[in-house]
Protein backbone atom coordinates (compact mmCIF):
# COMPACT_ATOMS: atom_id res chain seq x y z
CA UNK A 1 0.00 0.00 0.00
CA UNK A 2 2.97 2.28 1.41
CA UNK A 3 4.62 1.15 -2.20
CA UNK A 4 1.79 2.25 -4.09
CA UNK A 5 1.13 5.34 -2.88
CA UNK A 6 4.88 6.07 -3.01
CA UNK A 7 4.55 5.30 -6.69
CA UNK A 8 1.41 7.67 -7.45
CA UNK A 9 3.11 10.56 -4.80
CA UNK A 10 6.38 10.36 -6.49
CA UNK A 11 7.40 10.79 -2.84
CA UNK A 12 8.50 8.97 0.38
CA UNK A 13 6.05 8.70 3.08
CA UNK A 14 7.98 10.43 5.80
CA UNK A 15 5.35 10.03 8.55
CA UNK A 16 7.02 6.20 9.15
CA UNK A 17 10.43 7.58 9.67
CA UNK A 18 9.09 10.58 12.22
CA UNK A 19 7.11 7.55 13.97
CA UNK A 20 10.35 5.67 14.72
CA UNK A 21 12.48 8.64 15.48
CA UNK A 22 10.03 9.68 17.85
CA UNK A 23 9.90 6.10 19.35
CA UNK A 24 13.85 6.10 19.90
CA UNK A 25 14.18 9.28 21.52
CA UNK A 26 11.72 9.61 23.55
CA UNK A 27 12.35 6.43 25.17
CA UNK A 28 15.37 7.46 25.74
CA UNK A 29 14.39 11.06 27.36
CA UNK A 30 12.15 9.07 29.85
CA UNK A 31 15.00 7.15 30.65
CA UNK A 32 16.71 10.45 31.82
CA UNK A 33 13.44 11.66 33.57
CA UNK A 34 14.38 12.62 37.09
CA UNK A 35 17.42 10.11 37.01
CA UNK A 36 19.78 13.13 37.76
CA UNK A 37 18.76 13.31 41.53
CA UNK A 38 18.70 9.45 41.94
CA UNK A 39 22.42 9.02 40.72
CA UNK A 40 23.31 11.64 42.74
CA UNK A 41 21.75 10.57 45.84
CA UNK A 42 23.17 7.19 45.07
CA UNK A 43 26.51 8.01 44.75
CA UNK A 44 26.41 10.07 47.93
CA UNK A 45 24.91 6.87 49.60
CA UNK A 46 27.50 5.20 48.38
CA UNK A 47 30.04 7.18 48.98
CA UNK A 48 29.02 7.73 52.69
CA UNK A 49 29.23 4.16 52.98
CA UNK A 50 32.08 3.01 51.67
CA UNK A 51 34.20 5.77 53.53
CA UNK A 52 33.10 4.14 56.96
CA UNK A 53 35.54 1.31 56.29
CA UNK A 54 37.86 2.93 53.15
CA UNK A 55 39.39 6.21 52.29
CA UNK A 56 38.45 7.27 49.16
CA UNK A 57 38.64 9.77 46.72
CA UNK A 58 35.15 10.93 46.52
CA UNK A 59 35.56 11.69 42.64
CA UNK A 60 36.72 8.32 41.59
CA UNK A 61 33.41 6.93 42.69
CA UNK A 62 31.28 6.84 39.46
CA UNK A 63 27.16 5.68 39.70
CA UNK A 64 26.59 5.47 35.93
CA UNK A 65 23.09 3.99 35.12
CA UNK A 66 23.02 2.13 31.43
CA UNK A 67 18.95 1.85 30.41
CA UNK A 68 18.21 -1.19 28.64
CA UNK A 69 14.95 -2.30 26.78
CA UNK A 70 13.76 -4.31 29.43
CA UNK A 71 16.22 -4.14 31.64
CA UNK A 72 18.68 -1.59 33.18
CA UNK A 73 22.04 -1.78 34.89
CA UNK A 74 23.65 0.01 37.85
CA UNK A 75 27.00 0.42 37.71
CA UNK A 76 28.93 1.12 40.38
CA UNK A 77 32.93 2.14 39.59
CA UNK A 78 34.94 2.80 42.81
CA UNK A 79 38.65 3.36 42.73
CA UNK A 80 40.10 2.45 45.42
CA UNK A 81 43.86 3.28 46.25
CA UNK A 82 46.16 0.01 47.07
CA UNK A 83 46.75 0.51 51.05
CA UNK A 84 43.64 1.50 51.48
CA UNK A 85 42.43 -0.27 54.50
CA UNK A 86 41.56 2.39 57.67
CA UNK A 87 43.75 0.57 60.41
CA UNK A 88 40.52 -0.85 62.12
CA UNK A 89 42.68 -2.61 64.17
CA UNK A 90 44.49 0.28 65.22
CA UNK A 91 40.44 1.97 65.56
CA UNK A 92 39.42 -0.94 67.79
CA UNK B 1 -18.24 19.48 41.60
CA UNK B 2 -16.04 21.97 39.84
CA UNK B 3 -13.50 20.36 38.01
CA UNK B 4 -10.07 22.17 37.17
CA UNK B 5 -8.41 21.39 33.71
CA UNK B 6 -5.13 22.65 32.31
CA UNK B 7 -4.85 22.91 28.53
CA UNK B 8 -1.35 22.92 28.18
CA UNK B 9 1.45 21.55 25.43
CA UNK B 10 4.91 22.88 26.07
CA UNK B 11 5.75 23.66 22.96
CA UNK B 12 4.48 27.01 21.38
CA UNK B 13 1.55 27.69 19.01
CA UNK B 14 -0.28 24.54 18.74
CA UNK B 15 -3.16 25.79 19.52
CA UNK B 16 -3.75 26.16 23.44
CA UNK B 17 -5.31 29.82 23.77
CA UNK B 18 -7.46 28.87 20.42
CA UNK B 19 -8.66 25.61 22.01
CA UNK B 20 -8.96 26.97 25.37
CA UNK B 21 -11.76 29.73 24.22
CA UNK B 22 -13.34 26.69 21.94
CA UNK B 23 -14.00 24.60 24.96
CA UNK B 24 -14.73 27.03 27.35
CA UNK B 25 -17.58 28.46 24.85
CA UNK B 26 -18.87 24.97 24.30
CA UNK B 27 -18.71 24.02 27.98
CA UNK B 28 -20.70 27.20 28.51
CA UNK B 29 -22.85 27.03 25.48
CA UNK B 30 -24.16 23.08 26.87
CA UNK B 31 -25.12 25.27 29.73
CA UNK B 32 -22.18 24.77 32.35
CA UNK B 33 -20.93 27.63 34.08
CA UNK B 34 -17.16 28.37 33.07
CA UNK B 35 -14.23 30.42 34.24
CA UNK B 36 -10.98 30.33 31.92
CA UNK B 37 -8.42 31.57 32.93
CA UNK B 38 -5.28 32.88 31.13
CA UNK B 39 -1.61 31.77 32.79
CA UNK B 40 0.45 33.70 29.94
CA UNK B 41 1.55 36.62 32.05
CA UNK B 42 2.98 39.26 29.73
CA UNK B 43 1.90 37.64 26.90
CA UNK B 44 -1.67 37.55 27.45
CA UNK B 45 -3.76 36.55 24.79
CA UNK B 46 -7.31 34.45 25.52
CA UNK B 47 -8.65 38.15 26.41
CA UNK B 48 -8.03 38.86 22.44
CA UNK B 49 -8.89 35.71 20.79
CA UNK B 50 -12.13 35.33 22.83
CA UNK B 51 -12.87 39.17 22.11
CA UNK B 52 -12.78 41.05 25.46
CA UNK B 53 -9.24 42.81 25.16
CA UNK B 54 -10.67 46.29 25.72
CA UNK B 55 -12.66 45.17 28.92
CA UNK B 56 -9.81 44.07 31.29
CA UNK B 57 -9.47 46.45 34.00
CA UNK B 58 -8.10 43.64 36.39
CA UNK B 59 -6.16 41.07 36.01
CA UNK B 60 -4.99 37.16 37.31
CA UNK B 61 -1.86 39.17 39.22
CA UNK B 62 -4.24 41.18 40.84
CA UNK B 63 -6.15 39.32 42.48
CA UNK B 64 -3.12 37.31 43.30
CA UNK B 65 -1.72 40.00 45.26
CA UNK B 66 -5.20 41.21 46.80
CA UNK B 67 -5.26 44.36 44.52
CA UNK B 68 -8.01 43.41 43.39
CA UNK B 69 -10.96 40.78 44.27
CA UNK B 70 -11.96 37.92 42.04
CA UNK B 71 -15.56 39.64 41.13
CA UNK B 72 -13.89 42.54 39.77
CA UNK B 73 -11.47 41.07 37.93
CA UNK B 74 -13.82 38.71 35.89
CA UNK B 75 -14.53 38.90 32.83
CA UNK B 76 -17.83 37.92 31.96
CA UNK B 77 -18.10 36.89 28.14
CA UNK B 78 -21.20 39.32 26.48
CA UNK B 79 -22.27 36.27 24.30
CA UNK B 80 -22.82 33.89 27.00
CA UNK B 81 -23.60 34.67 29.84
CA UNK B 82 -22.50 31.30 31.49
CA UNK B 83 -18.83 32.33 30.32
CA UNK B 84 -16.29 34.11 32.31
CA UNK B 85 -12.77 35.37 31.51
CA UNK B 86 -9.63 36.30 33.95
CA UNK B 87 -6.96 37.66 31.98
CA UNK B 88 -3.08 37.47 32.51
CA UNK B 89 -1.27 40.68 33.21
CA UNK B 90 -0.21 42.38 30.47
CA UNK B 91 2.69 44.37 32.21
CA UNK B 92 4.12 42.37 34.76
CA UNK B 93 6.26 39.18 34.81
CA UNK B 94 5.65 35.55 35.86
CA UNK B 95 7.10 35.90 39.23
CA UNK B 96 4.50 37.87 40.17
CA UNK B 97 2.64 34.43 40.47
CA UNK B 98 2.48 32.61 43.54
CA UNK B 99 2.11 28.93 44.36
CA UNK B 100 -0.51 30.10 47.52
CA UNK B 101 -1.58 32.63 45.41
CA UNK B 102 -2.69 30.66 42.60
CA UNK B 103 -4.21 27.71 45.19
CA UNK B 104 -6.46 30.77 46.59
CA UNK B 105 -7.92 31.60 43.47
CA UNK B 106 -8.73 28.55 41.92
CA UNK B 107 -10.49 27.61 45.75
CA UNK B 108 -12.50 30.65 45.23
CA UNK B 109 -13.42 29.77 41.22
CA UNK B 110 -13.85 26.07 42.44
CA UNK B 111 -16.63 27.27 45.00
CA UNK B 112 -18.87 29.28 41.69
CA UNK B 113 -18.18 27.33 38.88
CA UNK B 114 -18.65 23.96 37.19
CA UNK B 115 -15.68 23.67 35.01
CA UNK B 116 -11.78 26.08 35.44
CA UNK B 117 -9.57 25.88 32.00
CA UNK B 118 -6.48 26.75 32.81
CA UNK B 119 -4.62 28.59 29.26
CA UNK B 120 -0.77 27.28 30.10
CA UNK B 121 1.93 29.40 28.63
CA UNK B 122 4.40 27.72 26.27
CA UNK B 123 7.58 26.47 27.70
CA UNK B 124 7.94 24.56 31.03
CA UNK B 125 8.57 27.43 33.17
CA UNK B 126 6.81 28.84 36.02
CA UNK B 127 3.60 30.30 34.30
CA UNK B 128 3.67 26.42 32.98
CA UNK B 129 4.04 24.43 35.92
CA UNK B 130 1.60 27.18 38.10
CA UNK B 131 -1.44 26.68 35.56
CA UNK B 132 -1.34 22.91 36.02
CA UNK B 133 -0.68 22.60 39.80
CA UNK B 134 -4.16 22.40 40.78
CA UNK B 135 -5.14 20.58 37.69
CA UNK B 136 -7.56 17.71 38.06
CA UNK B 137 -7.53 16.49 34.34
CA UNK B 138 -5.05 17.57 31.48
CA UNK B 139 -5.77 18.94 28.46
CA UNK B 140 -2.52 18.32 26.37
CA UNK B 141 -3.02 19.62 22.67
CA UNK B 142 -0.51 18.24 20.12
CA UNK B 143 0.31 18.69 16.78
CA UNK B 144 0.85 15.78 14.33
CA UNK B 145 4.46 16.79 14.13
CA UNK B 146 7.45 15.83 15.99
CA UNK B 147 8.47 18.46 17.91
CA UNK B 148 4.90 18.90 18.81
CA UNK B 149 4.82 15.03 20.17
CA UNK B 150 7.84 15.31 21.93
CA UNK B 151 7.31 18.46 24.29
CA UNK B 152 3.81 16.63 24.92
CA UNK B 153 5.51 13.43 26.18
CA UNK B 154 7.47 16.02 28.60
CA UNK B 155 4.54 17.67 29.89
CA UNK B 156 3.38 14.34 30.44
CA UNK B 157 6.12 13.65 32.59
CA UNK B 158 5.28 17.02 34.76
CA UNK B 159 1.87 16.98 35.09
CA UNK B 160 2.26 12.96 36.34
CA UNK B 161 5.15 14.42 39.23
CA UNK B 162 4.29 18.39 39.76
CA UNK B 163 0.62 18.47 40.26
CA UNK B 164 -0.75 19.15 44.30
CA UNK B 165 -2.60 15.56 42.65
CA UNK B 166 0.03 13.96 41.53
CA UNK B 167 2.64 15.24 45.33
CA UNK B 168 -0.44 13.17 46.69
CA UNK B 169 -0.37 10.21 45.12
CA UNK B 170 -3.55 10.52 43.00
CA UNK B 171 -3.35 11.10 38.79
CA UNK B 172 -4.29 13.93 36.98
CA UNK B 173 -6.66 12.62 34.27
CA UNK B 174 -4.77 13.36 30.59
CA UNK B 175 -6.33 13.76 27.08
CA UNK B 176 -4.73 14.60 24.22
CA UNK B 177 -6.42 16.76 21.59
CA UNK B 178 -4.77 16.94 18.32
CA UNK B 179 -5.57 19.95 16.90
CA UNK B 180 -4.27 21.08 12.70
CA UNK B 181 -4.87 17.74 11.50
CA UNK B 182 -4.74 17.13 7.51
CA UNK B 183 -6.41 13.74 7.53
CA UNK B 184 -5.35 13.72 3.68
CA UNK B 185 -2.05 14.30 4.49
CA UNK B 186 -1.80 11.48 6.72
CA UNK B 187 -2.98 9.16 4.50
CA UNK B 188 -0.64 10.17 2.34
CA UNK B 189 2.00 9.29 4.89
CA UNK B 190 3.13 12.88 5.20
CA UNK B 191 2.00 13.11 8.72
CA UNK B 192 1.86 11.64 11.62
CA UNK B 193 -1.04 8.89 12.09
CA UNK B 194 -3.59 9.69 15.23
CA UNK B 195 -2.85 5.97 16.29
CA UNK B 196 1.12 6.68 16.09
CA UNK B 197 0.58 9.97 18.08
CA UNK B 198 -1.41 7.96 20.67
CA UNK B 199 0.52 4.83 21.06
CA UNK B 200 3.95 7.25 21.40
CA UNK B 201 2.27 9.35 23.99
CA UNK B 202 0.37 6.06 25.29
CA UNK B 203 -2.78 8.81 26.28
CA UNK B 204 -6.03 8.93 25.65
CA UNK B 205 -7.52 11.13 22.58
CA UNK B 206 -9.99 13.58 23.76
CA UNK B 207 -10.82 14.87 20.05
CA UNK B 208 -9.47 15.93 16.54
CA UNK B 209 -9.40 19.48 15.57
CA UNK B 210 -8.76 19.46 11.85
CA UNK B 211 -7.21 22.22 9.95
CA UNK B 212 -9.15 24.57 8.83
CA UNK B 213 -10.13 28.51 7.88
CA UNK B 214 -12.41 29.03 9.94
CA UNK B 215 -10.23 28.92 13.87
CA UNK B 216 -7.97 31.55 11.98
CA UNK B 217 -11.27 33.29 11.01
CA UNK B 218 -12.77 33.00 14.59
CA UNK B 219 -9.99 34.09 15.93
CA UNK B 220 -9.50 37.30 13.95
CA UNK B 221 -13.08 38.34 15.22
CA UNK B 222 -12.47 37.40 18.08
CA UNK B 223 -15.02 34.60 18.75
CA UNK B 224 -14.23 31.38 20.10
CA UNK B 225 -14.89 29.00 16.86
CA UNK B 226 -17.18 27.02 18.24
CA UNK B 227 -19.66 30.39 18.67
CA UNK B 228 -18.54 31.97 15.54
CA UNK B 229 -19.28 29.39 13.10
CA UNK B 230 -21.37 26.37 15.37
CA UNK B 231 -21.44 24.56 12.15
CA UNK B 232 -17.43 24.50 10.40
CA UNK B 233 -15.86 21.22 10.84
CA UNK B 234 -13.29 22.22 14.16
CA UNK B 235 -16.07 23.83 16.00
CA UNK B 236 -18.02 20.41 15.73
CA UNK B 237 -15.03 18.49 16.91
CA UNK B 238 -14.41 21.13 19.64
CA UNK B 239 -18.29 20.42 20.84
CA UNK B 240 -17.69 16.06 20.55
CA UNK B 241 -14.74 17.18 22.97
CA UNK B 242 -16.37 18.50 25.44
CA UNK B 243 -19.13 16.08 25.02
CA UNK B 244 -16.48 13.42 25.69
CA UNK B 245 -15.11 15.47 28.60
CA UNK B 246 -18.77 15.68 30.37
CA UNK B 247 -18.97 12.03 30.05
CA UNK B 248 -20.66 10.78 27.06
CA UNK B 249 -19.31 8.75 24.30
CA UNK B 250 -18.87 9.90 21.06
CA UNK B 251 -17.66 8.17 18.61
CA UNK B 252 -14.38 9.54 17.08
CA UNK B 253 -14.21 10.91 13.63
CA UNK B 254 -12.15 13.80 11.95
CA UNK B 255 -14.74 16.16 10.66
CA UNK B 256 -14.48 17.33 7.15
CA UNK B 257 -14.88 20.68 5.52
CA UNK B 258 -18.09 20.73 3.27
CA UNK B 259 -16.42 22.43 0.27
CA UNK B 260 -19.26 23.42 -1.96
CA UNK B 261 -18.37 26.28 -4.26
CA UNK B 262 -21.45 28.44 -3.05
CA UNK B 263 -20.80 27.46 0.42
CA UNK B 264 -16.97 28.76 -0.38
CA UNK B 265 -17.89 31.73 -1.84
CA UNK B 266 -20.73 33.08 0.75
CA UNK B 267 -18.46 31.98 3.41
CA UNK B 268 -15.65 34.11 2.13
CA UNK B 269 -18.07 37.23 1.51
CA UNK B 270 -19.66 36.56 5.25
CA UNK B 271 -15.78 36.87 6.91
Amino acid sequence: MMNLLRLIGGRTASAPVARERLQILLAHERGLRGQPELLGLLRAEILAVVSRHVVLDPEKVVVRMERGKHVSTLEVDIEVPNGFERSLAAAS
Amino acid sequence: MAKVLVVTSGKGGVGKTTSTAALGAALAQMGEKVAVIDFDVGLRNLDLVMGAERRVVFDLINVVQGVAKLSQALIRDKRLENLWLLPASQTRDKDALTDEGVGRVIADLRANFDWILCDSPAGIERGATLAMRYADEAIIVTNPEVSSVRDSDRIIGMLDSKTVKAERGERVEKHVLITRYDSARAARGEMLAIDDILEILATPLLGIIPESQDVLRASNVGSPVTLNNAASAPARAYMDAVRRLMGETVSMMVPVERKGLMNRLLRRRAA
